[in-house]
């Protein structure tokens, strides 16, 4: 479902070019688990950003579900990212002046759900994070995990096939990083393809495939659970 | 696509946020509203104001004098003095269809007025019944101006300006009454109703007392006319009608038509239509004046909204990561900064027209008012100051609005 071939990203900075990514070929097949790990700077974020569409490869082709990424244009580009991606970020972005609901729906809005429809999903998925009595908290009003939960749900409010998450625990205690962990099993296991970028090489042996990477080159590509 | 709920939500919680900022915004925009509005709204009184001052003399109307010739003609040497007759009137209407109006009329300056034991030393004026339209000499209540019948019959009545009748008469009713004009007696049949007067080439109305022309030339013996005034059917021929107005007395009275100086004429209209001319331009500078108010608060909008973006990238760049297009950013954005202007501007026309009603319900008699008149605000003016507003809140929000729409969320995700 996802084949980069070649794949390079050169970020430039005044006249300094910096290639974070180099010729990097990979596919990942749908339904699959993956950790991709490598040392700080080596290119993980910068490989999420293009995986979820919010950034174009410099060079190389990316293609997803058979289509060429590098041709879409920013329209459709967006809509990729709100109904076949979901993003969870280390810092958990969420809206800072929105309640749990408000930022589920979110995407479902920019999906033009109707607002039943809205309504219905929103609690199911509030119901299946256990957030079901935080749904009118404030991000400040809920805990790191729950906060990573609230995003979570929000990753999934328009069924997505992919699951990008960023160091997903990068900003929890061992307790409530477990909990998100168990969570991204579960997706898995209700069919989703989950990407899975972390520095805790226990959480990456959880996972079919690991790969790593290292100064913007994959360094090392198997071990299949 | 674009939820106005969500939007407005946004607009709310980032009024509680700063609060200050948006605050001075809507002050700025309000002051700029009211100040173009009252600036316009003044403009406006001060226009309709001049009209009725304008309307006092007359409107529309043409003064004609006598004069002296200049040019030799037919034999005639120049020098000749050119004086009015009763009959020219007639004479000219007959002659130029054109004129809807032309009367003759008679002074004299300085005639004893007696009512028992007051005595004034009075402007006589012989006129005609024709001066009710032309020249804006309207009975009040209970009370006539000169007819035809007065001119047929040369009745000794008196038709009093409502200044001179308050000295006379004080409160008392003079209708009926008797006034010896010379030691003549005349009876009074009416009253002029009080009009704002401006300009005039015999003194102000009021302190007139008139008397039918025709009377007037029975009583005084006067053999000449003192002037004559007319008024064309439509006012754009008013200078074709003077022309033909030299060209018929040329005939009457022996003179070259293009000698100027054989007659004298007065177009008021032209004055007029300069002064409107000289309004529409004051009109303007107000309004630029008041534009320019009104844009600086617009720069303020356009700030309000680049800071705000600046704090708000992360925002920008978490929905964009989940799906938000460009365009939904840049009407987000646009829609928030419409939504200042529209309040800033909401308050500061309420508050307008609250002000110039009350300047309205101000019960003093002044002469700056009479004058200036006072500020209405018209819904021409409404429509102006609207349009204005919503060019300059999609100005204002545009620019920070396509700002917002090109961030780049992988740089604004990035950093903490
Ligand atoms: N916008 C950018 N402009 C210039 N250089 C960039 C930009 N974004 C990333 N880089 C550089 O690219 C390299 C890879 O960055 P990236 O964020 O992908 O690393 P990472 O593997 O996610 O690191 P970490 O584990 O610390 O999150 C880094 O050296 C970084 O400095
Ligand atoms: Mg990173």
């Amino acid at each position: 479902m996802i084949d980069l071939c070649k794949v390079t990203k050169t970020y430039i900075t005044g006249t300094v070019e910096f290639k974070a990514l180099k010729d990097i070929d990979l596919q990942i097949d749908r339904g699959e688990f993956v950790a991709i790990v490598g040392p700080s700077g080596s290119g993980k974020s910068t490989l999420m950003n293009l995986l979820g569409c919010l950034d174009v490869p410099t060079s190389g082709e990316y293609r997803l579900e058979g289509h060429s990424v590098n041709k879409l244009t920013s329209n459709q580009l967006a809509d990729i990212r709100n109904t076949k991606i979901g993003f969870v970020f280390q810092a958990f972005n969420l809206l800072p002046y929105a309640t749990s609901y408000e930022n589920i729906e979110v995407p479902l809005l920019f999906a033009k759900v109707s607002a039943k429809k809205r309504r219905d999903r929103i609690l199911e998925l509030l119901a299946l994070v256990g957030l079901a009595d935080k749904l009118n908290n404030k991000p400040t009003e809920l805990s790191g995990g729950e906060m990573q939960r609230v995003a979570i749900a929000r990753a999934l409010a328009n069924d997505p096939d992919i699951i990008l998450a960023d160091e997903p625990t990068g900003n929890l205690d061992s307790k409530s990083g477990t909990a998100i962990i168990e969570m991204f099993h579960q997706m898995w296991k209700s069919g989703k393809t989950i990407i899975l970028i972390t520095h805790d090489m226990k959480l990456a042996d959880q996972t079919q495939r690991i790969i790593r990477l290292k100064d913007g080159a994959i360094d090392g590509n198997g071990n299949l659970a | 696509m674009i939820n106005f709920a969500t939007v407005y939500n946004v607009f709310i919680r980032d009024f509680h946020k700063q609060k200050k900022r948006i605050t001075l915004t809507l002050l700025a925009l309000g002051w700029g509203t009211i100040s173009i509005m009252l600036l316009l709204g003044f403009g406006e009184g001060l226009h309709t104001q001049l009209s009725i001052n304008q309307k006092g003399m007359g409107d529309e109307i043409s003064i004609l004098w006598g004069g002296q010739t200049t040019i030799p003609f037919k034999g005639l040497g120049k020098g000749r003095h050119i004086h009015l007759f009763k009959e020219d009137p007639a004479y000219l209407k007959k002659r130029i269809p054109e004129l809807r109006y032309i009367a003759g009329e008679y002074h004299r300056w300085g005639a004893a007025v007696k009512y028992g034991d007051k005595i004034l030393s009075e402007h006589i004026n012989g006129i005609a019944p024709e001066f009710e339209m032309m020249r804006a000499h309207i009975p009040m209540m209970g009370g006539r101006m000169i007819n035809e019948l007065d001119m047929q019959l040369k009745r000794r009545v008196a038709f009093l300006g409502d200044g001179f009748k308050e000295r006379l008469f004080g409160d008392e009713d003079p209708i009926g009454k008797q006034i010896f004009i010379n030691g003549m007696p005349f009876m009074v049949i009416g009253v002029m109703q009080e009009k704002m007067q401006m300009s005039s080439y015999s003194g102000s109305d009021e302190d007139k007392v008139s008397i039918p022309a025709t009377t007037f030339q029975t009583v005084f013996g006067d053999r000449y006319l003192d002037n004559i005034v007319y008024q064309p059917w439509d006012v754009d021929n008013m200078k074709s009608v003077e022309r033909q107005v030299y060209e018929a007395m040329g005939v009457r009275y022996k003179f070259d038509p293009n000698d100027e100086r054989a007659l004298q004429i007065w177009d008021t209209a032209e004055g007029a239509r300069e002064f409107n001319n000289m309004l529409t331009g004051i009109n303007i500078f107000l309004g630029f004046i008041g534009s320019l108010t009104l844009l600086i608060a617009g720069v303020g909008v356009a700030n309000i909204m680049y800071v705000s973006i600046k704090e708000r990238t992360r925002e920008i760049g978490i929905k964009m990561a989940v799906g938000a297009r460009r365009s939904y950013i840049l009407f987000q954005f646009l829609i928030e900064a419409l939504l200042i202007t529209f309040f800033g501007g909401l308050g500061g026309m309420s508050i307008s027209y609250i002000l110039t009603e009350a300047f309205k319900r101000i019960p003093i008699e002044s002469e700056v008012l009479d004058f200036m008149g006072r500020p209405t605000i018209s819904l021409e003016i409404g429509l102006i100051v609207v349009s204005i507003l919503g060019i300059m809140g999609i100005i204002s929000g545009l620019f920070p609005a396509m700002k917002a729409a090109s961030v780049n969320p992988v740089e604004s995700l990035r950093h903490e």
